[in-house]
Protein backbone atom coordinates (compact mmCIF):
# COMPACT_ATOMS: atom_id res chain seq x y z
CA UNK A 1 0.00 0.00 0.00
CA UNK A 2 1.56 2.91 -1.13
CA UNK A 3 1.78 6.01 0.50
CA UNK A 4 3.08 8.28 -2.17
CA UNK A 5 1.66 11.53 -3.64
CA UNK A 6 -0.29 11.46 -0.51
CA UNK A 7 -1.51 15.20 0.70
CA UNK A 8 -2.07 14.74 4.08
CA UNK A 9 -0.91 12.04 6.75
CA UNK A 10 -4.70 10.74 6.97
CA UNK A 11 -4.71 6.74 5.80
CA UNK A 12 -5.79 6.07 2.21
CA UNK A 13 -8.69 4.45 3.66
CA UNK A 14 -10.15 7.93 4.95
CA UNK A 15 -9.47 9.55 1.83
CA UNK A 16 -12.43 10.45 -0.45
CA UNK A 17 -10.96 8.39 -3.45
CA UNK A 18 -10.11 5.36 -1.38
CA UNK A 19 -8.82 3.12 -4.22
CA UNK A 20 -5.27 3.35 -5.99
CA UNK A 21 -5.64 1.35 -9.62
CA UNK A 22 -8.22 -0.84 -9.39
CA UNK A 23 -7.89 -1.30 -5.48
CA UNK A 24 -10.33 0.21 -3.07
CA UNK A 25 -8.85 0.89 0.67
CA UNK A 26 -10.98 0.07 3.55
CA UNK A 27 -10.44 -0.78 6.93
CA UNK A 28 -10.99 0.49 10.85
CA UNK A 29 -8.55 1.19 13.70
CA UNK A 30 -9.59 0.61 16.92
CA UNK A 31 -8.30 0.82 20.49
CA UNK A 32 -8.48 -1.98 22.72
CA UNK A 33 -7.87 -1.98 26.52
CA UNK A 34 -5.42 -5.35 26.19
CA UNK A 35 -1.72 -5.52 25.75
CA UNK A 36 -0.41 -6.14 22.45
CA UNK A 37 1.06 -9.52 23.09
CA UNK A 38 -1.97 -10.77 23.89
CA UNK A 39 -3.75 -9.37 21.07
CA UNK A 40 -1.48 -10.53 18.53
CA UNK A 41 -1.44 -14.19 19.90
CA UNK A 42 -5.23 -14.18 19.74
CA UNK A 43 -5.35 -13.21 16.33
CA UNK A 44 -2.36 -14.91 14.48
CA UNK A 45 -4.25 -18.02 15.69
CA UNK A 46 -6.40 -18.06 12.89
CA UNK A 47 -8.79 -20.38 14.30
CA UNK A 48 -9.98 -18.05 16.36
CA UNK A 49 -11.09 -15.83 13.84
CA UNK A 50 -14.91 -17.29 12.88
CA UNK A 51 -14.98 -16.39 16.89
CA UNK A 52 -15.51 -12.44 16.02
CA UNK A 53 -16.03 -12.56 12.48
CA UNK A 54 -19.54 -13.92 11.62
CA UNK A 55 -18.62 -12.96 8.12
CA UNK A 56 -16.63 -16.15 7.77
CA UNK A 57 -18.19 -19.32 6.92
CA UNK A 58 -15.43 -21.11 6.85
CA UNK A 59 -12.23 -21.66 6.86
CA UNK A 60 -9.82 -24.33 5.44
CA UNK A 61 -5.50 -24.47 5.48
CA UNK A 62 -4.56 -25.63 2.26
CA UNK A 63 -1.16 -25.41 3.07
CA UNK A 64 2.00 -23.74 5.48
CA UNK A 65 0.18 -19.73 5.85
CA UNK A 66 -2.65 -20.44 3.20
CA UNK A 67 -6.01 -21.04 3.91
CA UNK A 68 -9.66 -20.91 1.82
CA UNK A 69 -11.91 -18.12 3.29
CA UNK A 70 -15.69 -18.93 2.41
CA UNK A 71 -17.46 -15.29 3.31
CA UNK A 72 -20.74 -14.18 3.13
CA UNK A 73 -21.50 -11.79 0.35
CA UNK A 74 -24.68 -9.61 -0.51
CA UNK A 75 -27.91 -11.26 -1.18
CA UNK A 76 -27.03 -14.87 0.08
CA UNK A 77 -23.89 -14.94 -2.11
CA UNK A 78 -20.46 -16.05 -1.33
CA UNK A 79 -17.39 -15.23 -1.96
CA UNK A 80 -13.93 -17.95 -2.42
CA UNK A 81 -10.82 -16.17 -1.60
CA UNK A 82 -7.57 -18.05 -1.08
CA UNK A 83 -4.97 -16.11 0.88
CA UNK A 84 -1.16 -16.42 1.62
CA UNK A 85 0.82 -15.25 4.16
CA UNK A 86 3.36 -12.98 2.94
CA UNK A 87 4.50 -11.38 6.31
CA UNK A 88 4.72 -11.50 10.09
CA UNK A 89 6.04 -9.67 12.49
CA UNK A 90 5.78 -10.73 16.18
CA UNK A 91 3.39 -8.93 18.42
CA UNK A 92 2.99 -6.11 15.78
CA UNK A 93 1.15 -7.25 12.16
CA UNK A 94 0.49 -9.78 9.85
CA UNK A 95 -0.13 -9.45 6.41
CA UNK A 96 -1.90 -11.37 3.58
CA UNK A 97 -2.66 -10.95 -0.25
CA UNK A 98 -5.15 -13.63 -2.45
CA UNK A 99 -3.25 -16.12 -4.58
CA UNK A 100 -3.27 -15.70 -8.08
CA UNK A 101 -6.05 -18.81 -8.36
CA UNK A 102 -8.47 -16.62 -5.92
CA UNK A 103 -12.14 -15.32 -6.90
CA UNK A 104 -10.78 -11.98 -5.83
CA UNK A 105 -7.72 -9.68 -5.95
CA UNK A 106 -6.81 -8.25 -2.05
CA UNK A 107 -4.41 -7.31 -0.14
CA UNK A 108 -4.10 -6.72 3.76
CA UNK A 109 -2.82 -5.94 6.87
CA UNK A 110 -3.47 -6.07 10.55
CA UNK A 111 -1.26 -3.98 12.63
CA UNK A 112 -0.90 -3.77 16.87
CA UNK A 113 0.68 -1.03 17.98
CA UNK A 114 0.96 0.55 21.75
CA UNK A 115 -1.20 3.22 22.53
CA UNK A 116 -0.48 6.27 23.72
CA UNK A 117 -1.57 7.09 28.00
CA UNK A 118 -1.43 3.60 28.24
CA UNK A 119 -4.88 2.92 26.77
CA UNK A 120 -3.63 -0.48 25.53
CA UNK A 121 -3.44 -1.81 21.51
CA UNK A 122 -4.33 0.14 18.46
CA UNK A 123 -5.57 -2.54 16.47
CA UNK A 124 -5.47 -1.41 12.35
CA UNK A 125 -6.89 -3.56 9.41
CA UNK A 126 -6.19 -2.12 6.49
CA UNK A 127 -7.94 -3.85 3.39
CA UNK A 128 -7.35 -3.39 -0.43
CA UNK A 129 -9.72 -5.18 -2.61
CA UNK A 130 -11.49 -5.25 -6.25
CA UNK A 131 -14.86 -5.08 -5.68
CA UNK A 132 -16.73 -7.34 -7.15
CA UNK A 133 -19.07 -5.96 -9.77
CA UNK A 134 -16.85 -2.84 -9.55
CA UNK A 135 -18.14 0.34 -7.67
CA UNK A 136 -22.00 -1.02 -8.68
CA UNK A 137 -21.30 -4.31 -6.82
CA UNK A 138 -19.82 -1.93 -3.92
CA UNK A 139 -22.70 0.07 -3.79
CA UNK A 140 -25.08 -2.73 -3.77
CA UNK A 141 -22.64 -4.84 -1.03
CA UNK A 142 -23.30 -1.42 1.06
CA UNK A 143 -26.84 -1.42 1.28
CA UNK A 144 -26.92 -5.09 2.39
CA UNK A 145 -24.56 -4.09 5.32
CA UNK A 146 -21.86 -6.61 3.73
CA UNK A 147 -19.15 -4.28 2.34
CA UNK A 148 -15.76 -5.19 3.47
CA UNK A 149 -15.19 -1.61 4.70
CA UNK A 150 -18.50 -2.33 6.93
CA UNK A 151 -17.58 -5.87 7.21
CA UNK A 152 -14.10 -4.78 9.26
CA UNK A 153 -15.53 -2.47 11.37
CA UNK A 154 -18.11 -4.66 12.24
CA UNK A 155 -15.45 -7.58 12.78
CA UNK A 156 -12.89 -5.20 14.87
CA UNK A 157 -15.33 -4.47 17.32
CA UNK A 158 -16.44 -7.46 17.67
CA UNK A 159 -12.80 -8.34 18.60
CA UNK A 160 -12.75 -5.72 20.90
CA UNK A 161 -15.81 -6.75 22.76
CA UNK A 162 -14.32 -10.43 23.20
CA UNK A 163 -10.88 -9.20 24.19
CA UNK A 164 -11.98 -6.72 26.43
CA UNK A 165 -15.24 -7.68 28.00
CA UNK A 166 -14.44 -11.75 27.08
CA UNK A 167 -17.57 -11.80 25.62
CA UNK A 168 -19.59 -10.40 22.20
CA UNK A 169 -22.68 -8.05 23.71
CA UNK A 170 -25.91 -9.32 22.18
CA UNK A 171 -29.67 -8.48 22.89
CA UNK A 172 -31.03 -11.49 22.50
CA UNK A 173 -32.96 -12.95 25.35
CA UNK A 174 -33.35 -16.52 24.95
CA UNK A 175 -32.38 -19.05 22.08
CA UNK A 176 -34.80 -19.51 19.41
CA UNK B 1 -43.70 -14.33 30.89
CA UNK B 2 -45.84 -10.96 31.17
CA UNK B 3 -43.76 -7.81 29.85
CA UNK B 4 -44.79 -4.46 29.22
CA UNK B 5 -44.00 -3.61 25.35
CA UNK B 6 -44.44 -0.83 22.82
CA UNK B 7 -46.48 -0.98 19.91
CA UNK B 8 -46.61 2.55 18.77
CA UNK B 9 -46.92 6.02 19.64
CA UNK B 10 -49.50 6.05 22.84
CA UNK B 11 -49.72 2.19 22.52
CA UNK B 12 -48.03 -0.19 25.38
CA UNK B 13 -49.50 -3.32 25.90
CA UNK B 14 -49.08 -6.21 28.26
CA UNK B 15 -48.25 -9.62 26.33
CA UNK B 16 -47.12 -12.84 26.56
CA UNK B 17 -43.46 -13.46 25.43
CA UNK B 18 -40.97 -15.94 25.36
CA UNK B 19 -39.00 -16.23 29.60
CA UNK B 20 -35.12 -14.57 28.84
CA UNK B 21 -32.36 -17.13 29.57
CA UNK B 22 -28.68 -16.95 30.06
CA UNK B 23 -26.96 -15.92 26.62
CA UNK B 24 -23.50 -15.09 27.69
CA UNK B 25 -20.79 -16.22 30.06
CA UNK B 26 -21.33 -12.56 32.66
CA UNK B 27 -25.06 -12.57 32.54
CA UNK B 28 -27.87 -13.22 34.93
CA UNK B 29 -31.30 -13.49 34.80
CA UNK B 30 -33.34 -11.60 37.74
CA UNK B 31 -37.30 -12.26 38.67
CA UNK B 32 -38.35 -8.86 38.76
CA UNK B 33 -39.56 -7.52 42.78
CA UNK B 34 -40.24 -3.76 41.76
CA UNK B 35 -39.99 -1.63 38.42
CA UNK B 36 -40.96 2.08 38.00
CA UNK B 37 -41.80 3.64 34.56
CA UNK B 38 -39.15 6.61 34.12
CA UNK B 39 -39.86 9.91 32.71
CA UNK B 40 -37.49 8.88 29.66
CA UNK B 41 -39.90 5.94 28.95
CA UNK B 42 -42.72 8.99 28.52
CA UNK B 43 -40.43 9.77 25.34
CA UNK B 44 -40.58 6.29 23.97
CA UNK B 45 -44.43 6.53 24.97
CA UNK B 46 -44.96 9.59 22.57
CA UNK B 47 -42.77 8.35 19.74
CA UNK B 48 -39.86 11.12 19.98
CA UNK B 49 -36.95 8.66 20.23
CA UNK B 50 -36.13 7.02 17.01
CA UNK B 51 -35.09 3.64 17.05
CA UNK B 52 -37.87 1.70 18.87
CA UNK B 53 -39.71 -1.36 17.19
CA UNK B 54 -42.72 -3.10 17.94
CA UNK B 55 -42.50 -5.60 20.56
CA UNK B 56 -39.50 -3.85 22.15
CA UNK B 57 -39.98 -4.46 26.25
CA UNK B 58 -39.30 -1.32 28.56
CA UNK B 59 -38.53 -0.45 31.33
CA UNK B 60 -34.76 0.54 32.76
CA UNK B 61 -35.61 0.86 36.56
CA UNK B 62 -36.47 -2.23 38.35
CA UNK B 63 -34.82 -4.83 40.88
CA UNK B 64 -35.44 -8.48 41.94
CA UNK B 65 -34.24 -11.90 42.92
CA UNK B 66 -31.39 -13.45 41.45
CA UNK B 67 -32.98 -16.25 39.50
CA UNK B 68 -30.14 -17.99 37.51
CA UNK B 69 -26.25 -16.93 36.68
CA UNK B 70 -24.22 -17.57 33.92
CA UNK B 71 -20.82 -18.98 34.75
CA UNK B 72 -18.89 -15.53 35.16
CA UNK B 73 -21.44 -14.20 36.94
CA UNK B 74 -20.33 -13.00 40.55
CA UNK B 75 -23.72 -13.27 41.69
CA UNK B 76 -25.30 -15.65 43.89
CA UNK B 77 -29.15 -17.57 43.30
CA UNK B 78 -31.81 -15.95 45.70
CA UNK B 79 -29.44 -12.56 46.00
CA UNK B 80 -31.96 -8.74 45.71
CA UNK B 81 -29.89 -6.34 43.06
CA UNK B 82 -30.53 -3.40 41.88
CA UNK B 83 -29.21 -3.14 38.07
CA UNK B 84 -28.26 0.19 36.68
CA UNK B 85 -29.74 1.12 33.28
CA UNK B 86 -26.59 1.86 31.21
CA UNK B 87 -25.41 -1.77 30.26
CA UNK B 88 -21.66 -1.17 30.95
CA UNK B 89 -18.90 -4.12 30.73
CA UNK B 90 -16.71 -2.36 33.48
CA UNK B 91 -13.35 -3.16 30.91
CA UNK B 92 -13.24 -0.50 28.08
CA UNK B 93 -10.94 2.52 28.77
CA UNK B 94 -14.70 4.13 29.53
CA UNK B 95 -15.58 1.91 32.31
CA UNK B 96 -12.12 2.49 33.88
CA UNK B 97 -12.50 6.23 33.90
CA UNK B 98 -15.96 6.19 35.60
CA UNK B 99 -17.66 7.12 32.83
CA UNK B 100 -19.96 3.84 32.54
CA UNK B 101 -22.79 5.12 30.18
CA UNK B 102 -19.88 5.62 27.50
CA UNK B 103 -19.01 1.91 27.53
CA UNK B 104 -17.44 0.86 24.13
CA UNK B 105 -19.02 -2.68 24.08
CA UNK B 106 -22.54 -2.50 26.00
CA UNK B 107 -24.21 -2.12 22.78
CA UNK B 108 -24.20 -4.88 19.85
CA UNK B 109 -22.39 -4.37 17.13
CA UNK B 110 -25.08 -4.09 14.20
CA UNK B 111 -26.71 -1.61 16.65
CA UNK B 112 -24.12 0.81 16.89
CA UNK B 113 -24.07 1.81 12.87
CA UNK B 114 -27.06 4.28 13.05
CA UNK B 115 -25.76 6.31 16.39
CA UNK B 116 -21.89 6.47 14.94
CA UNK B 117 -23.71 8.11 11.69
CA UNK B 118 -26.37 9.94 13.96
CA UNK B 119 -23.89 11.50 17.17
CA UNK B 120 -20.27 10.47 15.20
CA UNK B 121 -20.05 8.17 18.08
CA UNK B 122 -22.07 4.61 19.00
CA UNK B 123 -23.32 5.75 22.20
CA UNK B 124 -23.46 2.96 25.31
CA UNK B 125 -26.32 0.59 26.01
CA UNK B 126 -29.36 0.56 28.10
CA UNK B 127 -31.94 -1.85 28.90
CA UNK B 128 -35.79 -1.19 26.96
CA UNK B 129 -34.42 2.12 25.28
CA UNK B 130 -34.87 2.01 21.55
CA UNK B 131 -32.28 0.22 19.08
CA UNK B 132 -29.97 3.01 19.28
CA UNK B 133 -28.99 2.26 22.77
CA UNK B 134 -28.65 -1.33 22.11
CA UNK B 135 -32.52 -3.06 21.64
CA UNK B 136 -31.62 -5.10 25.26
CA UNK B 137 -35.39 -6.16 26.60
CA UNK B 138 -35.99 -4.14 29.49
CA UNK B 139 -37.78 -4.96 33.20
CA UNK B 140 -41.16 -3.92 33.16
CA UNK B 141 -41.64 -7.98 32.87
CA UNK B 142 -41.67 -10.97 35.02
CA UNK B 143 -37.93 -11.23 34.21
CA UNK B 144 -34.78 -9.93 32.75
CA UNK B 145 -31.81 -10.60 31.58
CA UNK B 146 -28.83 -8.79 32.85
CA UNK B 147 -25.34 -8.67 30.93
CA UNK B 148 -22.26 -7.94 32.42
CA UNK B 149 -23.97 -8.80 36.20
CA UNK B 150 -20.57 -9.12 37.95
CA UNK B 151 -19.96 -5.32 37.64
CA UNK B 152 -23.15 -3.63 37.34
CA UNK B 153 -25.89 -4.82 39.84
CA UNK B 154 -25.17 -3.87 43.47
CA UNK B 155 -26.91 -6.02 45.79
CA UNK B 156 -29.21 -4.47 48.51
CA UNK B 157 -28.81 -6.12 52.49
CA UNK B 158 -31.27 -7.49 54.00
CA UNK B 159 -33.74 -5.39 55.73
CA UNK B 160 -34.27 -2.92 53.41
CA UNK B 161 -37.35 -2.54 51.09
CA UNK B 162 -37.25 -2.24 47.60
CA UNK B 163 -38.65 0.76 47.37
CA UNK B 164 -36.04 2.61 49.56
CA UNK B 165 -33.37 1.86 47.02
CA UNK B 166 -35.40 0.90 43.52
CA UNK B 167 -34.36 4.58 41.95
CA UNK B 168 -30.60 3.46 42.73
CA UNK B 169 -31.43 2.01 39.18
CA UNK B 170 -31.54 5.92 37.39
CA UNK B 171 -33.28 8.46 38.66
CA UNK B 172 -31.52 9.49 41.86
CA UNK B 173 -27.96 9.14 40.38
CA UNK B 174 -29.43 11.05 37.26
CA UNK B 175 -30.10 13.65 40.07
CA UNK B 176 -27.15 13.50 41.85
CA UNK B 177 -24.79 14.02 38.51
CA UNK B 178 -26.70 16.89 37.53
CA UNK B 179 -25.92 18.06 40.71
CA UNK B 180 -22.51 17.53 40.46
CA UNK B 181 -22.48 18.52 36.98
CA UNK B 182 -23.31 22.13 38.08
CA UNK B 183 -20.12 22.30 39.66
CA UNK B 184 -22.09 23.49 43.38
CA UNK B 185 -19.93 25.54 45.55
CA UNK B 186 -20.65 26.80 48.94
CA UNK B 187 -23.49 29.48 49.09
CA UNK B 188 -24.43 29.07 45.14
CA UNK B 189 -27.67 29.66 44.18
CA UNK B 190 -29.13 26.87 41.72
CA UNK B 191 -32.15 27.01 39.52
CA UNK B 192 -33.44 23.24 38.89
CA UNK B 193 -36.21 23.19 35.53
CA UNK B 194 -38.36 20.02 36.37
CA UNK B 195 -39.92 18.68 39.24
CA UNK B 196 -39.94 15.69 37.92
CA UNK B 197 -38.58 12.56 39.71
CA UNK B 198 -34.99 13.51 38.59
CA UNK B 199 -35.46 16.96 39.46
CA UNK B 200 -36.55 16.22 42.48
CA UNK B 201 -33.25 14.10 42.79
CA UNK B 202 -31.35 17.17 41.76
CA UNK B 203 -32.87 19.51 44.38
CA UNK B 204 -31.87 17.47 47.38
CA UNK B 205 -28.43 16.62 45.84
CA UNK B 206 -28.14 20.18 45.47
CA UNK B 207 -29.07 21.28 48.87
CA UNK B 208 -26.83 18.20 50.80
CA UNK B 209 -23.78 19.90 48.03
CA UNK B 210 -24.05 22.98 49.84
CA UNK B 211 -26.35 25.51 47.78
CA UNK B 212 -27.65 28.17 49.95
CA UNK B 213 -30.79 28.63 47.96
CA UNK B 214 -32.14 26.01 45.26
CA UNK B 215 -34.73 27.41 43.20
CA UNK B 216 -37.52 25.18 41.56
CA UNK B 217 -39.26 25.46 38.07
CA UNK B 218 -42.52 23.71 36.99
CA UNK B 219 -45.74 24.17 36.44
CA UNK B 220 -47.72 21.02 38.21
CA UNK B 221 -48.53 22.15 42.17
CA UNK B 222 -48.21 19.20 43.64
CA UNK B 223 -44.60 18.67 42.30
CA UNK B 224 -43.50 22.11 43.28
CA UNK B 225 -44.83 21.24 47.05
CA UNK B 226 -42.57 17.83 46.47
CA UNK B 227 -39.69 20.71 45.91
CA UNK B 228 -40.59 22.79 48.70
CA UNK B 229 -40.37 20.00 50.76
CA UNK B 230 -36.33 19.55 50.54
CA UNK B 231 -36.07 23.23 51.03
CA UNK B 232 -36.39 24.67 47.56
CA UNK B 233 -38.09 28.05 47.05
CA UNK B 234 -40.35 28.04 43.82
CA UNK B 235 -41.90 29.16 40.72
CA UNK B 236 -44.85 28.25 38.72
CA UNK B 237 -43.70 28.86 35.30
CA UNK B 238 -47.78 29.54 34.26
CA UNK B 239 -48.23 32.91 37.06
CA UNK B 240 -44.46 34.00 36.81
CA UNK B 241 -41.52 35.41 34.30
CA UNK B 242 -39.21 32.90 34.93
CA UNK B 243 -36.20 34.82 33.94
CA UNK B 244 -37.60 38.02 35.53
CA UNK B 245 -38.12 35.89 39.39
CA UNK B 246 -34.63 34.78 39.28
CA UNK B 247 -32.93 37.63 38.37
CA UNK B 248 -35.13 39.29 41.49
CA UNK B 249 -34.50 36.22 43.28
CA UNK B 250 -31.05 36.33 43.25
CA UNK B 251 -30.37 40.25 43.72
CA UNK B 252 -29.89 40.77 40.35
CA UNK B 253 -27.11 37.72 39.25
CA UNK B 254 -28.82 35.66 38.05
CA UNK B 255 -28.59 31.91 39.55
CA UNK B 256 -25.01 30.12 39.75
CA UNK B 257 -25.81 26.85 38.38
CA UNK B 258 -28.77 25.58 36.13
CA UNK B 259 -30.02 22.32 35.94
CA UNK B 260 -32.32 20.97 32.92
CA UNK B 261 -34.02 18.50 34.36
CA UNK B 262 -36.86 18.82 31.49
CA UNK B 263 -35.80 17.85 28.19
CA UNK B 264 -36.51 17.46 24.67
CA UNK B 265 -40.60 17.84 25.47
CA UNK B 266 -40.67 21.00 27.26
CA UNK B 267 -43.97 22.45 27.76
CA UNK B 268 -44.99 26.12 27.39
CA UNK B 269 -46.98 28.35 25.37
CA UNK B 270 -43.99 30.23 24.38
CA UNK B 271 -43.41 31.05 20.19
CA UNK B 272 -40.45 29.16 20.34
CA UNK B 273 -41.82 26.32 21.95
CA UNK B 274 -44.68 25.91 19.62
CA UNK B 275 -42.51 26.12 16.66
CA UNK B 276 -40.61 23.36 17.84
CA UNK B 277 -43.60 21.21 18.66
CA UNK B 278 -44.92 21.66 15.41
CA UNK B 279 -41.65 20.27 14.01
CA UNK B 280 -41.22 17.71 16.92
CA UNK B 281 -44.81 16.66 15.32
CA UNK B 282 -44.00 16.46 11.71
CA UNK B 283 -41.33 14.83 12.73
CA UNK B 284 -38.32 17.51 10.91
CA UNK B 285 -37.12 18.70 14.50
CA UNK B 286 -36.63 16.33 17.22
CA UNK B 287 -36.15 18.14 20.24
CA UNK B 288 -38.00 20.97 21.96
CA UNK B 289 -35.99 22.98 23.69
CA UNK B 290 -37.91 25.64 25.83
CA UNK B 291 -36.62 25.15 28.99
CA UNK B 292 -32.92 24.73 28.00
CA UNK B 293 -32.86 28.47 26.43
CA UNK B 294 -34.99 29.65 29.51
CA UNK B 295 -32.08 28.12 31.71
CA UNK B 296 -29.29 29.27 29.61
CA UNK B 297 -30.79 33.38 29.20
CA UNK B 298 -31.12 33.18 33.17
CA UNK B 299 -27.55 32.01 33.92
CA UNK B 300 -25.56 34.19 35.56
CA UNK B 301 -22.06 35.37 33.42
CA UNK B 302 -19.98 32.79 33.97
CA UNK B 303 -22.13 30.12 35.17
CA UNK B 304 -22.39 26.59 34.89
CA UNK B 305 -25.60 24.70 32.76
CA UNK B 306 -26.15 20.63 33.57
CA UNK B 307 -28.46 18.89 31.62
CA UNK B 308 -29.47 15.79 32.33
CA UNK B 309 -32.57 16.34 30.28
CA UNK B 310 -32.76 13.69 27.38
CA UNK B 311 -32.39 15.17 23.92
CA UNK B 312 -32.31 12.73 20.92
CA UNK B 313 -32.01 14.74 17.72
CA UNK B 314 -30.86 18.27 16.52
CA UNK B 315 -31.67 21.69 18.30
CA UNK B 316 -32.39 24.78 16.40
CA UNK B 317 -32.64 28.36 17.87
CA UNK B 318 -29.68 27.23 20.20
CA UNK B 319 -28.43 30.13 22.30
CA UNK B 320 -24.70 29.92 21.46
CA UNK B 321 -24.13 33.79 21.59
CA UNK B 322 -25.44 33.72 25.23
CA UNK B 323 -23.26 30.42 26.02
CA UNK B 324 -20.05 32.70 24.57
CA UNK B 325 -20.45 35.46 25.79
CA UNK B 326 -21.60 34.96 29.26
CA UNK B 327 -18.48 32.51 29.10
CA UNK B 328 -20.79 29.21 30.04
CA UNK B 329 -19.95 26.01 31.12
CA UNK B 330 -22.02 23.24 29.81
CA UNK B 331 -21.80 19.72 30.74
CA UNK B 332 -24.19 16.87 30.20
CA UNK B 333 -24.54 12.82 29.02
CA UNK B 334 -26.24 9.95 30.35
CA UNK B 335 -25.44 9.13 33.69
CA UNK B 336 -22.65 6.68 34.95
CA UNK B 337 -24.74 4.96 37.44
CA UNK B 338 -22.54 2.47 38.20
CA UNK B 339 -20.14 5.41 39.46
CA UNK B 340 -22.55 6.40 42.31
CA UNK B 341 -24.21 3.29 43.27
CA UNK B 342 -22.57 2.32 46.18
CA UNK B 343 -22.39 5.73 47.71
CA UNK B 344 -25.71 6.57 47.43
CA UNK B 345 -27.08 3.32 49.01
CA UNK B 346 -24.77 4.35 51.96
CA UNK B 347 -26.52 7.78 52.13
CA UNK B 348 -30.15 6.08 51.68
CA UNK B 349 -29.23 3.67 55.02
CA UNK B 350 -28.11 6.78 56.81
CA UNK B 351 -31.39 8.37 56.13
CA UNK B 352 -29.80 11.09 54.63
CA UNK B 353 -31.27 11.06 50.95
CA UNK B 354 -35.59 10.51 51.28
CA UNK B 355 -35.84 8.00 47.94
CA UNK B 356 -39.55 7.07 48.52
CA UNK B 357 -41.67 10.57 48.88
CA UNK B 358 -41.91 10.53 45.07
CA UNK B 359 -43.71 7.27 44.87
CA UNK B 360 -47.32 8.15 44.50
CA UNK B 361 -49.10 4.99 42.42
CA UNK B 362 -48.38 1.05 42.92
CA UNK B 363 -49.68 -0.77 40.00
CA UNK B 364 -49.67 -4.45 38.91
CA UNK B 365 -47.92 -5.08 35.75
CA UNK B 366 -51.11 -6.02 34.26
CA UNK B 367 -52.18 -2.25 34.71
CA UNK B 368 -48.64 -0.65 33.04
CA UNK B 369 -50.67 1.05 30.36
CA UNK B 370 -52.97 2.93 32.37
CA UNK B 371 -49.75 3.81 34.01
CA UNK B 372 -48.45 5.44 30.97
CA UNK B 373 -51.07 7.38 30.19
CA UNK B 374 -52.34 8.38 33.79
CA UNK B 375 -47.87 9.63 34.41
CA UNK B 376 -48.05 11.56 30.91
CA UNK B 377 -51.23 12.75 31.21
CA UNK B 378 -51.81 13.58 35.00
CA UNK B 379 -48.57 14.69 35.67
CA UNK B 380 -49.54 16.68 38.97
CA UNK B 381 -50.92 13.57 40.78
CA UNK B 382 -48.82 10.93 39.02
CA UNK B 383 -45.39 11.70 40.26
CA UNK B 384 -44.08 8.22 40.15
CA UNK B 385 -45.46 5.02 38.84
CA UNK B 386 -44.45 1.64 40.38
CA UNK B 387 -45.36 -1.29 39.51
CA UNK B 388 -45.29 -4.87 40.94
CA UNK B 389 -44.69 -7.84 38.03
CA UNK B 390 -45.19 -10.67 40.77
Amino acid sequence: MSTEQLSDDAPLRARRDDKEGKLAHVGRSVTINRPRHELFAFWRDFQNLPTFMENIEKIEFTGHNRARWTIRAPVGTRVELETEIVDVVEDASISWRSTEDSQIRTEGKVTFTDAPGNRGTIVTADIAYTPPGGDIGRAIAKLFMAEPNIQARHELKRFKMLMEAGEISTPINHRN
Amino acid sequence: MRALTWHGIGDVRVDTVPDPEIINPRDAVLKITSTAICGSDLHLYDGVIPGMKQGDILGHEFMGIVEEVGPKSTLKVGQRVVVPFTISCGHCFFCEQGQFSACDNGNPVENQDASEKLYGHAMGAAFGYSHLTGGYPGGQAEYVRVPYSDVGPIVVPDGIPDEDVLFLSDILPTGWMAAENAGIREGDTVAVWGCGPVGLFAVQSAVLMGAAQVIAIDHHPRRLELAARFGARIINFEDTHVGEALMEMTGGIGPDAVIDAVGMEAHGFAPDNVFDAVKQKVGVGADRGHALRQAILAVRKGGRVSIPGVYGGMLDKWPLGAMMEKGLELRSGQTHVQRYTADLLRRIQEGEIDTTFLISHRLPLDEAPTGYKNFRDNQNEWTKVVLKPH
